[in-house]
This record gives C-alpha cells, structure tokens and sequence, in this order.
C-alpha cells in the first residue's frame, strides 16, 4: 500500500516538474505559431509516457538504487575497511589506499552513465541524423568510458586534496586542443554529451560518494570538497567522445593507406 | 492516430501481439541498460565488501525498485519518440518557416529559463550552496540571507540557461563555427577562475551538469536539429549539436561572476 501511495506521490511531482515546460510549450504554439500540433493525440500520449516514465524510474531509483550506493559508498570510505583491505593498519592513510574506491567511482561512473536516459535521448537522435554513422552503443560506451575516468579522477582529487580549478583548466585545455584535431562532424555532439551525462541516475549516486568520502578523509570538509565531481563527469566525455572520433579516423585512414598499398 | 476503419482488423488479436511484442523488446532494451549497475553493485557487494546489508533495505524492496526503473526507462523512451521529439522539431520547423527570428530567439530564451529555474537539482545545489556561503561569512547565517541567496543563484542560473540557448540558436541561424564559441567560452572560465571566490569554484563548475534534466534535453536536442534541417545550408549533425554544450558553459561561467560580485 505505501508503494502506491509513493508512485502516487513520485507521480505528482513529475507532473509538477513537466507543467512549466508544457506551458512554454503550449503557450508559444498557440499563441505565437496559432498552428495546430500534427499529431496531437501523440504527442499528449507522449507526454503522458514521459511523466509516467519518469515517476516510475525516480521512484525505482529511490526504492533499489539510492540506498544501496550511499551504503555502499559509506562502506568503502570507511576507515575499517581501508585498513582491512590496504594492509596499512595505521590510521595515516596514503592517496593508494583507496584504490578500491577510485575502482568503485569508475564501475559505477560507468554503469549509471549506460542507463542514463538524456545520454540515451541524444544517441537516438545522433545515430538518425548521422544515417547510422555513429551507432547508439558506441556514443554511449565512449561516453561511459570518459564518466569512468572523471569520476575516478575526481575521486583521487578528493582523497589527495589538491585544488579542483587545475584539473579542470587542464581539461579545459587538452578540450581546446583537441577540437582543432577532431573530425568536424563530431565537435557538436562531443560538446554537448557533456552536459547529458549527468541527470538523472548519475548525480545523486555520485554525490553521495563524494560526500561520503569528503567526511571520511582526514582533513577534508564535505562542504568544501564535497563538490567537483559533476564537473569532472561532464568534462571527460568532451574529450572521450572526441578521442573516440579520433582514433576511428586514424584506423580508418590506415586501413585505407594499406588497401592502397596492397593494390600496388 | 489510429483509423480503425481503414485497419484490416480482422484479426485485433494480432494486432495486440504486435504491440505486446514491442513493448517486451523495448522492456527487455532497457534492462540491458540497467544490466550494468546490477553486476557492478552485486561484484562490490559479494567480493569486495563481503558485508552483510543493513536491514533497512530488503531484497524485495529492491527487486521491485529494479523493475520500476526498467518500467520508467522504457516508458520514458516511448514518450520521447511520441511526444518530445516531434514537438521539439516540428515547433522549429514551424518557427523557420514562419520567419521571425525575434519570436524564435524569446522562445529560446524562455525555454532554457523555464526550464531550468524549476529544476529540483538546481534547487538543492542552491540551498547548499548558501549554506557554504553563511558558513564562510559571505554572507549572514540567518535563514533570510541564505533563502535570499539561494533565490538569486538559481535566477542566475536559470537566466544562464536561457542566454545559452539563445546564444545556441543565434549561432545557428548565422551560422558561427561552434568551436570558436566554446572555446572562447572556456577560455573565459579558466581566466575568471582565478578571482573568483574559493567555496565558488566547486559549485559553479558543478552547475553547469545539473542544468540539463531528462525532459530539457530531448526537447533542446530536437529543437537544435529542427532548426539545422529546416533553414537551407545548415548541416543537422555539424549545426543542430551544440545546444546542451552552451547550457553547461554558461553557469559555470555566470555562477564565478556572482560569486564575486554578490556581496
């Protein structure tokens, strides 16, 4: 009974978070276009999908997902388990100690990125304006990957302590550079998966491992370093997406160099 | 919409098949989706951590949470492709066709603010971030200053959105190569960075990845790639991209200037 009552409730406010993008909608079709929507029986079915959808997912998330990688990730930044795991019986812990943690921030960096449904959103309409050039799954796996190694990344930042601003200006930096090297076709699509990567499934799990490991580490706060690890999860996919566009352009090139070389 | 009259429905069982069928596929898609979380959360349970779960979280609990989610996913991506998607291209469609770009850009703009200022995460990144703020001095620990605070970094945030895809859909109509745009953008985020506030920089940079929620990014997506399909010259895959890249770049850098100039 009180799982209905939460899809209930979940069911409310994803109607509540819809309502100011169906108004905007709806506002300027009428009022602005005075067109009539072509398919309008669809779209309203699409749009009931959409709140539906989203009321289950969140509500899932919330009942399977949630609890598990907060006590998950309080379990893996504990000091007990540190010491169990490392062999350092001290409490003076070192940055490798906490290698399963950066194992753990890369699996599940990885694994949310798969199920998050903006990434997937974006893929389905790359793969239909690209004529099937850029495959569904493979956008999301260089994704994915590029999650994995932020995330990580961003983990080893917090353990070690060292300042957020000059991984990302690097980052930033390496993003530059690359975009003059990339294929051109990808550098919209590279940019953009950035920003999708974290919604929905990612954030919450995310940030409560960061957290977590901000209250555990000695001398970190959660306040302050609890942070950055959005940051780092939308920053690596640019350059992964970017990466993977590269090196399919250079196996490409080759192959086609040695097909040359064997009609000769 | 479906015509019965016209449909051959002599046989409305196989029709129903037909349904069921791809409703099963689309659900069995989207487990696969989730297959990764399950076998990455089962290994660190079962072989690293070898802990006994807490006893507020039962297996049924889970197992059903589990087929909520494949539930929603599948769902959710029936309603993209019914409603989210056509609606994004055929309003930029019909704003192309209907040629007034004032219309087009005010529509841009309320779409990226609408969006983002009633977006539950920006809110609780919000309240923290005013609590940091009341925390460092920047301002007074009382519950007013904060809620004040709070308010006027979402408006910043929202209105950052909105600039961006205005900014987004300008490029497009004139056609400004994306990559001198973002670059700019970046350079512009590491050169504030250094005078920005120090408890800014974390929340400003992680901003720019909370804007964009499940509904805001289909819809903008579509309403890039409309816009690129629908005015001659325009190239879907170089043009219609680059929408979301802008909603995560501006907050980063709006969030650093608010930081040192709300005083």
């Amino acid at each position: 009974m009180s799982i209905l009552g939460e899809l209930f409730d979940t069911l409310i406010t994803s109607i509540f978070d819809i309502i100011p993008i169906a108004c905007i909608l709806f506002g300027f079709q009428f009022f602005v276009l005075r067109k009539h929507i072509p398919n309008t029986l669809n779209v309203l079915i699409g749009f009931a999908y959409v709140i539906i959808g989203l009321a289950l997912f969140q509500l899932g998330l919330q009942m399977a997902l949630f609890p598990f990688g907060e006590v998950m990730a309080k379990q893996l930044a504990d000091p007990s388990f540190i010491q169990a795991s490392s062999g350092n019986l001290t409490l003076e812990f070192t940055w490798d100690n906490y290698f399963w943690v950066y194992i753990f921030a890369a699996a599940i960096g990885f694994s949310t990125t798969v199920a998050e449904p903006s990434l997937l959103a974006v893929a389905l309409k790359a793969n239909q304006v690209s004529s099937g050039a850029i495959s569904v799954w493979g956008l999301r796996i260089a994704v994915a990957l590029g999650v994995a190694f932020g995330i990580a990344l961003g983990t080893f930042r917090i353990v070690t302590g060292t300042p957020l601003e000059y991984y990302i200006m690097a980052g930033y930096v390496i993003v530059i550079a690359q975009t003059y090297y990339a294929p051109k076709f990808i550098v919209a699509l590279a940019y953009d998966s950035g920003g999708v990567t974290t919604s929905t499934v990612t954030v919450p799990i995310v940030t409560a491992l960061g957290l977590e490991l901000a209250n555990t580490v000695p001398g970190r706060s959660a306040l302050l370093d609890g942070f950055g690890l959005i940051a780092f999860a939308s920053l690596f996919p640019i350059i992964s997406v970017m990466a993977y566009a590269q090196a399919s352009a250079w196996v490409n090139r080759r192959n086609r160099q040695t097909a040359i070389e064997n009609k000769d | 919409m479906l015509d019965c009259d016209h449909l051959n429905i002599t046989q409305p069982i196989d029709l129903l098949k037909n349904q069921l069928r791809a409703f099963i596929t689309a659900f069995l898609s989207s487990f696969k989706d989730l297959l990764p979380i399950i076998l990455v959360i089962t290994f660190f349970q079962l072989v690293v951590l070898q802990q006994p779960l807490p006893k507020t979280l039962e297996l049924a609990h889970l197992l059903l949470g589990s087929f909520f989610v494949v539930l929603g996913l599948t769902f959710f991506i029936q309603g993209l492709q019914l409603g989210l998607f056509p609606i994004g291209e055929s309003m930029a469609n019909a704003f192309a066709r209907k040629g007034s770009v004032a219309w087009l850009l005010i529509f841009a703009f309320a779409l990226g603010f609408g969006t983002t200022i009633a977006e539950p995460a920006l809110t609780a990144v919000a309240a923290k971030a005013a609590n940091i703020a009341a925390i460092g001095k920047v301002i007074a620990t009382t519950d007013a200053a904060q809620a004040q605070y709070a308010l006027a970094l979402r408006l910043t945030v929202a209105f950052s959105v909105g600039f961006a895809i205005f900014i987004g859909v300008l490029r497009i109509l004139k056609n400004w190569p994306l990559h001198y745009v973002i670059s700019a953008g970046y350079l512009a985020v590491i050169l504030i960075t250094p005078f920005a506030p120090a408890e800014i920089i974390g929340i400003a940079y992680d901003s720019g990845g909370v804007t964009t929620s499940t509904v805001t990014v289909p819809l903008i997506t579509a309403l890039g790639i409309g816009l690129a399909s629908s005015i001659q010259g325009r190239n879907p895959m170089l043009d219609g991209f680059g929408l979301i890249a802008f909603a995560s770049l501006t907050p980063i850098m709006f969030v650093l200037i608010f930081g040192m100039v709300y005083v």
